[in-house]
């Protein structure tokens, strides 16, 4: 994320004092989220993109809430619209996007903003971090002088304060020996190193809402724990909402409070996390649970098979989108089902959700027993067989 | 290293045909820096020996920069290793002339990660697959396309509408089953796969995981999988390596090393995995690994985990340790294995072993 350069007047005393402190006097004069309020609102957001003449539906009609201080994960598989609708979000669409809806930031709607509001928001109030630290920093900059830089656009500071608060963001981060990485570049840094000097970066304008999207992705394992650790300290310590953009199903069951689960470009299953995963109620959310290779399973035992492919966003199937691929389908999914409260806090748009009476899947094999070689790949039509649970 | 001959769970085991035996097996890159002046050296593979069985699905899991694909590069001759012995179906590929070794390599094929990027774009399905039967000057064109048409079959591609196909009409699950179709063209008795479905959605890549288990099933292919997720090698695999830094960690049977893990690191691995358990739908929250992996270019004496190792001792920093086979057909190379229970580790020397974690930098 690169923010603009402004021009810092040198005149200007050295205020910051920690970021814990400095963040006191900011908040004063901010109107914070009343308790309970949602500090965002996502109503029915709608993206088109039209690429060679074809009208692409990246988001159809996704709609949550989040108070502050949550950390909420969107799970989702590639093109299922998760990326797409927080970079709504942070007003990153590029011009051919179509966008509609609503998303409301702590009560003001951010669609239609203009570039000069919405930039201020962005990396204020709103901060990203992106599944690639090595591309979203400058090769040819020291992490000094790309930090500086964000921390300029967001506090008027002289020289010597812009340094001692950008050392002091990246000792928030955790960074080891930060005053010595200050005058590095991003190649002498490992991935690790180089994602908390991304989270150093988006935290320079003290946001309420930080967008981590596929941040511990291209980390190894070990080494995301590490991040995500930092990001769940770091929001209880600045009282900052986080939304993690995940793939994996694991990673937000273990750190996130509530799940929204996309697929193709719209929020199917939301709940608590703990609701959510001893609950599941959608068909998809089920198969993608079983899908997961679990230290659990036996070696070559065979995996739950969910047929087909993720739907061609610009020639969605009628009503429910996952239906050619679901075990529960019925005629009934060819009408499209609502989104809806139907358990308390538990969100879901289905009209066979599992684990209920009209749970209509055919009696499902247990998940680790081995199956036949037969049921293996079997592709794109298969509706009979794997099941998922 | 011996030949494990049994698995834990005391389950009778077939005799075994070694298949692959690597021995000693050395990789090492030169680096230049900054205008290709001062060199330095990769240590991407050191010293690593284990064989692959017959019909046996040996998996290798390492982080980035553990040296994973470079050993299995190293296998293939591409490029030659340093050093170390390679005996593939009992011929010794390191001495092998460029035409023996396309022939030997007819039996190892591989599949890549990217599944776009290992495909022409420019070509159609049935093309690519027909490319290695056309590359070793098998049959005639008829008889190809037959054997095309069986092979699309076998991955699960209905050839009558995927042949004419090119590589930008298909999905990338889809195009992992080109790639594979392609691999097994040739009847090979051993597949590498390096990070073969790492790119692919998790349903998707289930589907490719259930063809692979098929086709071992099928054909009796021997894989050597590689991956960086240990979940996801421990569904495939027989036995599992560990490597840390280019090296093997610990090599055992798959049940084993997840039930008893000897090594250090391997627990670690484990303990960072975020899961949920499929029963109660809980999570188990992953236990992150202090430190940086260190560089390869300067890798740490003696054992290279020592770093990062919450058992380390000064012995570990002075001695580097050996594959020791701990428990049967499961060795760790650990002066200090988790067999050994924390009370009997003899007094910690404060900071002794402990680099800063920040002397550690990762190259690239």
């Amino acid at each position: 994320m690169r923010a603009d350069r402004t021009t810092y007047a040198t005149g200007d005393a050295y205020v910051s004092t920690g970021m814990i402190d400095s963040r006191a006097p900011a908040e004063a004069h901010r109107t914070p989220a009343a308790p309970g309020e949602p500090l965002l609102t996502v109503e029915d957001l709608r993206v088109q993109f039209t690429r060679g003449g074809r009208r692409i539906n990246a988001v159809n009609g996704l709609s949550y809430e989040m108070v502050p201080g949550k950390l909420m994960a969107i799970i989702g598989e590639s093109g299922s619209g998760k990326s797409v609708s927080s970079r709504a979000l942070m007003g990153l669409l590029p011009g051919t996007a179509t966008i509609t809806g609503s998303i409301r930031f702590d009560g003001r709607e951010l669609i239609g903003l203009d570039e000069k509001e919405l930039r201020k928001l962005r990396g204020g109030d709103i901060a990203m971090v992106f599944q690639d630290p090595a591309r979203s920093l400058n090769p040819t900059m020291k992490i000094g002088a790309q930090i500086s830089e964000a921390v300029r656009a967001h506090a008027d500071l002289d020289k010597k304060g812009v340094q001692a608060r950008a050392v002091e963001l990246l000792r928030l981060v955790r960074l080891p020996a930060p005053e010595r990485r200050f005058h590095e570049y991003p190649h002498q840094l490992s991935g690790g190193m180089r994602q908390r000097v991304m989270i150093a970066i988006a935290l320079a304008g003290e946001p309420r809402l930080l967008i981590a999207d596929e941040a511990t992705t291209a980390l190894d394992v070990t080494t995301q724990a590490q991040i995500m650790e930092l990001l769940v300290e770091l929001r209880e310590r600045l009282g900052m909402a986080v939304i993690m953009i995940s793939h994996d199903l694991g990673l937000a069951a273990s750190y996130a409070e509530d799940v929204v689960v996309m697929y193709a470009g719209r929020a199917v299953e939301h709940a608590p996390v703990r609701t959510l995963f001893s609950n599941v109620r959608m068909p998809y959310t089920r198969a993608l649970l079983g899908a997961i290779p679990a230290l659990e399973r036996e070696p070559h035992s065979m995996l739950p098979v969910t047929p087909g492919q993720p739907p061609d966003m610009s020639a969605l199937p009628q009503g429910c989108p996952f239906r050619p691929r679901c075990p529960n389908a019925t005629d009934k999914c060819l009408e499209h089902p609502p989104f809806l409260e139907h358990e308390p806090d538990h969100w879901y748009a289905c009209w066979h959700p599992a684990g209920t009476e009209l749970d209509t899947a055919p009696e499902v094999t247990a998940a680790v027993a081995p199956a036949t070689a037969a049921e293996a790949a079997h592709h794109s039509t298969a509706h009979d067989q794997g099941a998922a649970q | 290293m011996t030949a494990p001959q049994q698995q834990p769970q005391g389950r009778p085991v077939p005799p075994k045909t070694t298949l692959l035996r690597a021995r000693n097996l050395v990789q090492e890159f030169p680096v230049r820096g900054a205008g290709g002046v001062k060199g330095g050296v990769v240590h991407a593979v050191s010293n690593v020996s284990f064989d692959v069985y017959a019909g046996e699905t040996l998996g290798v899991v390492g982080e980035t920069g553990s040296g994973k694909s470079t050993l299995a590069r190293s296998v293939i001759q591409a490029p030659r290793p340093r050093s170390g012995e390679v005996e593939f179906q009992g011929t010794d590929l390191m001495k092998l002339r460029r035409r023996d070794l396309k022939q030997a390599r007819r039996q190892m094929q591989m599949v890549y990660q990217d599944p776009f990027g290992s495909l022409n774009p420019r070509w159609r399905i049935s093309e690519l697959v027909e490319e290695p039967l056309v590359g070793y000057g098998e049959g005639n064109a008829s008889t190809r396309k037959r054997r095309v048409d069986e092979l699309l079959d076998l991955v699960g591609l209905d050839p009558s509408q995927y042949a004419r196909r090119r590589p930008h009409e298909i999905s990338g699950g889809q195009c992992q089953r080109v790639a594979i179709a392609r691999a097994i063209a040739l009847d090979p008795a051993l597949v590498i796969c390096d990070e073969a479905v790492s790119s692919l959605d998790v349903l998707i890549q289930a589907q490719v995981l259930n063809l692979f288990e098929k086709l071992r099933r099928d054909l009796n292919l021997s894989y050597l999988f590689i991956a960086h997720d240990l979940a996801l090698v421990k569904q495939v695999s027989d036995r599992v390596a560990v490597m840390y830094l280019g090296q093997l960690a610990e090599i055992g049977p798959a049940e084993g090393i997840y039930r008893q893990p000897l090594h250090p690191y391997t627990s670690a691995l484990l303990d960072s995995i975020p899961r949920i358990d499929p029963a109660t739908g809980r999570a188990n929250k992953p236990v992150s690994l202090p430190g940086e992996p260190p560089s390869p270019v300067d890798p740490p004496s003696g054992c290279r985990f020592r770093t990062r190792c919450p058992r380390a001792q000064l012995k570990c920093a002075e001695e580097e340790p050996q594959l020791v086979e701990l428990l049967p057909g499961h060795q760790a190379a650990c002066h200090f294995p988790l067999t050994v229970p924390e009370s009997e580790l003899p007094p910690r020397p404060a900071g002794a072993t402990q680099a800063a974690p920040d002397a550690s930098v990762a190259v690239g």
